[in-house]
């Protein structure tokens, strides 16, 4: 058994996995806060890598700077999709509010391609040193800040829910709107609040990516793998998704590392989620921290 | 069909069989049977490349009917579809192939057989919410153009299968002219079928689940099992029109099964109009058409400043999707119910026309 090789993997497991857990958590920030299933959730990651790349690259804007326009800019573009799209969709049937998602997706993504091409473009490096070893294991840079961002993220949106005047008034929302309209909470802005901090939230876990892997039109596929995490950790709840991105992240180079070892059957890194969410759906379909009464019919 | 049609002034059912006919009057069944009978001709008329649309029309018609009934009738969301429509392809290019069987029989046995897969796939979910089947369903899709790649046995992996041309009793058809009227038959078949699966105590179980599935269950209604039964035979229309496909091309390859071909076929029913049949196939014609058309308007453009802007000739590919999503859109906020009603709409007003109030 080759140690090493699982130690890395699962090293890199941890560190795809959080990212997963990040863009899960804002799947079901707006889940939870409006009731939109979001399929474009890996369409607003790819969005702002490419804006960030753009600046990066077309302006020669220095990453500190560039980042932070990247933020106010998918701010507003969440904002505006929830202004322009979905607001008028509230009150239709959840299939004609899952299409408008999934034809948002298409959108975007063949937007983005007809902008800025097909092709794998690299990241402007970052970072000058390139690996730092710690305990005897290669890690690189990108990895590092990539986990300490992650952990940033899930810290500040805790503390956001936790403690924060509009954070309480997500919440309320989420539990029930018209006692939270009848308390004074402006609930067309708490809804586009939750677009816009998720896109914001989904911007920077595509940045992140798009350091350590370059940005290509395949970033969206984390928009894919959000499902198994969410789903696992339970569609509504905020802490779970974190969990269930994890262990999506984990299991993943697990099956990988199976797969490189003893199965050869190749390709088992891609697949291995969606039989975990086949499995969740049948055994625990309200997930780890889900409520477990709504979903049953 | 038989619903929210203008009736003419002194028409009263006065039976539930009267009300419950496919068509309402002797009009629009003349009009049916003529329209079926001409378009007969259309092979010795038109060119190739308008009866290969035609073709296309007619097999991706059937696959979009199978998802109108899960989506439009039972109020569930199928993301899926295309992999189904894939597996249908390959099962029965594979039944041809390794059994021999006649593709006379294959058509149908490859629909029953995707109907199998597209229950195991439905089961988990049928008993919960219409969003996880969607989520089971986008699995399905993944795991299924995976067992594509994987499975060399079955699909020849990334060799392309063959797949038999056509044979009724020995006579085997040849070119699209000939394949043209075995689309035409299958159309037919497939859409009395619906229609008259909508009619039956069946069809309306379905609707009464889409409706309020708290209200159909108090009534008696087995929501799991028609939530099922709608997945089933939603997989078996897709398994058809995938055979239908396969037999068509000749060759099937892994490509083309993908989750933008599922989009497609949503795209399909929500333009034709959910919870229509005959809209359906107004649907499927407008995305076939659709393609088709920016491609000729790509054409005429070429030159000009709208060409430069765009660059039509390298990003025609990202226009089209771009168009998908745009039109889906544009259908969802503002002609919910598609084409159907609009064409409702036009009837009534000609029919009506000097004095429309």
């Amino acid at each position: 058994m080759n140690t090493q090789l699982l130690i890395q993997l699962l090293v890199n497991g941890l560190v795809v996995g959080t990212l997963y857990g990040v863009v899960a958590m804002s799947f079901v920030l707006i889940y939870k806060a409006t009731q939109v299933v979001n399929f474009a959730q890996g369409e607003l990651l790819l969005v702002g890598a490419w804006v960030c790349w753009w600046l990066l690259t077309k302006y020669q804007v220095p990453f500190y700077l560039g980042m932070p326009i990247t933020l106010v800019f998918m701010f507003l573009f969440g904002i505006a999709i929830q202004i322009v799209i979905l607001r008028p969709m509230i009150g239709e049937p959840i299939i004609s509010v899952i299409m408008v998602t999934i034809a948002l997706s298409t959108v975007f993504s063949a937007l983005m391609k007809w902008m800025f091409g097909v092709n794998l473009q690299p990241f402007p490096r970052i970072f000058q040193t390139q690996n730092v070893n710690i305990l005897g294991l290669q890690v690189q840079t990108v990895y590092l800040m990539s986990l300490a961002v992650s952990v940033a993220m899930m810290v500040g949106m805790a503390w956001f829910f936790r403690l924060s005047k509009y954070g309480l008034a997500m919440r309320a929302t989420a539990f029930n709107q018209q006692v939270a309209q009848s308390l004074g909470i402006s609930v067309k802005s708490v809804f586009a609040i939750a677009w816009a901090i998720s896109a914001t939230v989904s911007a920077v876990a595509g940045v992140v990516v798009a350091v350590v892997n370059g940005v290509s039109a395949g970033l969206s596929a984390y928009g894919v793998k959000v499902f198994p995490a969410a789903i696992l950790g339970g569609l509504d709840s905020v802490g779970g998704a974190v969990l269930g991105g994890i262990i999506i992240g984990l299991l993943e180079n697990f099956a990988h590392f199976l797969d490189s070892e003893y199965l050869h059957w190749g390709n088992l890194y891609e697949i291995a989620p969606f039989y975990a969410l086949i499995i969740i759906l049948m055994i625990k379909p309200y997930g780890l921290f889900g409520t477990k009464d709504i979903e049953r019919v | 069909m038989a619903t929210q049609t203008l009736i003419p002034a002194g028409d009263f059912r006065t039976t539930y069989a009267a009300d419950t006919t496919v068509f309402p009057t002797a009009t629009s069944r003349n009009a049916m049977i003529s329209g079926i009978v001409l378009i007969c001709f259309a092979p010795h008329v038109v060119n190739e490349y308008i009866l290969s649309l035609l073709i296309q029309i007619g097999i991706f018609g059937i696959a979009a009917l199978g998802l109108n009934i899960v989506v439009g009738f039972t109020g569930q969301i199928s993301i899926g579809h295309a992999a189904f429509f894939g597996f249908g392809a390959f099962t029965s290019a594979y039944l041809s192939n390794r059994f021999g069987i006649p593709v006379f029989f294959c058509i149908p046995l490859a629909g029953a057989v995707t109907a199998a897969v597209g229950l195991i796939f439905g089961l988990p979910a049928a008993r919960l919410k219409g969003l996880y089947l969607a989520i089971a369903t986008l699995a399905a899709q993944y795991i299924l153009l995976d067992f594509f790649a994987r499975a060399e046995w079955f699909t020849g992996g990334s060799v392309p299968a063959s797949a038999e041309p056509f044979s009724i009793f020995g006579y085997s058809l040849r070119g699209d002219k000939q394949y043209f009227y075995v689309v035409l038959a299958y159309v037919v078949v497939c859409y009395l079928l619906v229609t008259n699966l909508i009619r039956s105590r069946d069809g309306r179980a379905l609707v009464a689940v889409r409706d309020h599935y708290l209200s159909a269950e108090i009534m008696g209604i087995n929501l799991t099992k028609y939530r099922t039964l709608s997945f089933g035979l939603a997989a078996f229309f897709a398994g058809v029109g995938g055979a239908l496909y396969a037999h068509y091309n000749q060759v099937v390859s892994n490509e083309g099964f993908g989750i933008d071909r599922s989009i497609i076929f949503l795209a399909m029913i929500i333009i034709g109009g959910l919870g229509s049949v005959m809209g359906t196939l107004m649907g499927t014609a407008f995305m076939v058409l659709l393609p088709e058309s920016m491609e000729w308007l790509s054409v005429a453009l070429r030159g000009s400043p709208i060409d430069q802007f765009l660059g039509l000739k390298n990003n025609i590919a990202f226009l089209r999707e771009m168009a998908i999503g745009i039109i889906i859109i544009v259908f969802l906020v503002f002609e919910p119910d598609g084409l159907a009603h609009r064409w409702r709409q036009i009837k009534a007003y000609w029919k009506l026309y000097p004095f429309s109030h």
